[in-house]
């Protein structure tokens, strides 16, 4: 039995190799049919020349030559953009710049006008200051003037008033006397 | 019958040199994961080392292949 | 090669996709035949100029989606080399861009359903391996002369030691071409032939859609290691490079 599936499987596995159209070999790996060595070596040879001359003569330059020329376009774009960096900074301090000045010129306009709105203010002041002493010393003299009315129409009264208590008491009027006595006693 | 012994014999050699195979696994994932416990230690180091990583599994394989190549030997070539 | 199932008709045939055949016609494959290799290889070259030259023809400063693909991978491969092997390694930069855009490209062509996978076979995988090799070792002893070979001599060691660990470093030296093949070329074998068998699980109709979702996961995960496989090409050759330009370590 098992010399007949063996047998078997011996016819199949020649039949396949003669329908696989090979020269049937006894080896059964066709890695090691050496009938055909001479044909893989010789193809292979061919093979690598054509590669490497491919390569040498037009790939790897190319490529090499557009990865430089990539670098050199990477480095120049750096450069660049450096210098646009370069630039904007410089843009950048004179706008800084600009801007201090425009500040101080500010303040230097603030300060002047403050300057000058403090002279204006002090003359005013000083105006108003007058004008106010001039009407305090007018009043003060018509109040004075008012206050020696009075104690004159006071003095006055009290005179007359005085004159008429004698009279009627019955005495008889001696006007410089009374006029007299009522000044010696206001001012006592 | 005695090309019928050598058979089996060639049968049975086949199956033991597919042991090897076994061997080179154990071989690859001894160096594989030693190299991520490594990696996973020190990551920033492990980049440079994917070169030395496949250079030891090409040689771990290498010796699994061989076992194959005795047994394919064995099955068809003698 | 071939295994049926008696009854549920699976058949999986996860190698016939990396079969060499004669574009026209039948016959045996001489060295100069056109097979799917030079089908696929040819793409891989149209893809390469489409990006790199139809796609960067406008040499634009702001680039289009094309052009920066391709100053990404310039980019990227030109810092590798750069970090990796220094400054003085970046004379050698077009060889190993050539060696990055070649494998990347045929890694992800490979991935078109149908497709022919260039990086699947050792034949081509050895030859780009050896060719750094070769070129990396050549250029070592041309720069450093005899002092190339203090590479193997590690001086920090005890003296004891150094033989036995110059022993080593021999070894792991000679060793390099064929991990660098076979890691790329099995990775890619590996990924498509997985894919092959989940396709073929794909015929049970109770199984397909996780099939299908298998194939789909499984696509994903080439995707990232069609990837994966073209930078550690290209990071293991600028690690060679930088020990054949600085040989002390």
């Amino acid at each position: 039995m098992a010399t007949e599936t063996h047998d078997v499987a011996a016819d199949v596995a020649h039949g396949a190799a003669e329908a696989a159209g090979h020269a049937a070999q006894s080896a059964g790996m066709p890695q090691l049919d050496f009938a055909s060595f001479p044909n893989q070596i010789f193809w292979l040879l061919v093979t690598l020349a054509l590669i490497w001359w491919v390569l040498t003569r037009i790939a790897l330059p190319r490529i090499s030559a557009v990865l430089a020329d990539r670098q050199g376009t990477i480095t120049g774009d750096l450069t660049a953009a450096e210098d646009y960096k370069l630039k904007a900074k410089d843009a950048e301090a004179a706008y800084e710049r600009a801007l201090a000045d425009a500040r101080t010129q500010a303040q230097k306009i603030v300060a002047g006008a403050k300057a000058e709105i403090q002279k204006d203010l002090a003359v005013a002041t000083a105006h108003a200051d007058a004008e106010i002493g001039a009407r305090a010393a007018e009043s003060e003299a018509r109040i004075n003037e008012v206050r020696a009315g009075a104690l004159e129409a006071v003095e006055n009264v009290a005179k007359v008033t005085a004159a008429d208590i004698v009279a009627a008491l019955g005495g008889k009027v001696d006007a410089k006397a009374v006029a007299a006595a009522v000044s010696a006693r206001l001012k006592g | 019958m005695e090309g019928d012994i050598v058979q089996m014999g060639a049968y049975i050699g086949a199956g033991l040199a597919c042991m090897g195979m076994g061997g080179a696994a154990v071989g690859v994932g001894n160096v594989a994961g030693n190299f991520l416990s490594g990696a996973l230690r020190n990551p920033s180091a492990a980049a440079g080392q994917t070169a030395t990583l496949f250079i030891g599994i090409a040689f771990a394989e290498a010796l699994g292949i061989f076992s194959f190549l005795v047994a394919l030997l064995l099955m068809f070539a003698v | 090669m071939a295994t049926e199932a008696e009854g549920t008709g699976l058949v999986f045939h996860p190698m016939d996709q990396f079969i060499v055949k004669p574009l026209f016609g039948e016959g045996p494959i001489h060295w100069y035949t056109p097979t799917n290799v030079t089908l696929w290889m040819g793409l891989t070259v149209l893809a390469i100029i489409l990006v790199l030259v139809v796609g960067t023809r406008g040499r634009a400063v702001v680039p289009t989606r094309i052009q920066s693909i391709a100053e990404l991978a310039y980019g990227f491969v030109h810092k590798m080399v750069e970090d990796v092997a220094g400054k003085d390694g970046l004379k050698y930069f077009p060889y190993i861009f050539t060696l990055f855009m070649f494998i990347v490209f045929a890694n992800f062509l490979g991935l078109l359903p149908r497709a022919f996978t260039a990086t699947s076979h050792i034949a081509v995988t050895g030859v780009l391996a050896l060719m750094v090799f070769v070129s990396v070792t050549v250029l070592g002893f041309v720069k450093n002369g005899a002092s190339f070979l203090g590479l193997f001599w590690v001086a920090s060691a005890p003296l004891a030691l150094r033989p036995v660990l110059a022993l080593i470093e021999v070894i792991s030296y000679f060793v390099r071409p064929v991990s660098h093949s076979i890691r790329l070329a099995g990775n890619m074998m590996a990924g498509h032939a997985v894919i092959k068998v989940f396709a073929g699980f794909a015929a049970i109709a109770v199984i397909s859609p996780l099939s299908i979702a298998a194939i789909t996961a499984m696509y994903g995960l080439e995707i990232l290691v069609s990837f994966i496989q073209a930078y550690v090409f290209t990071i293991l050759t600028c690690v060679y490079l930088k020990d054949a330009l600085h040989p002390h370590h």
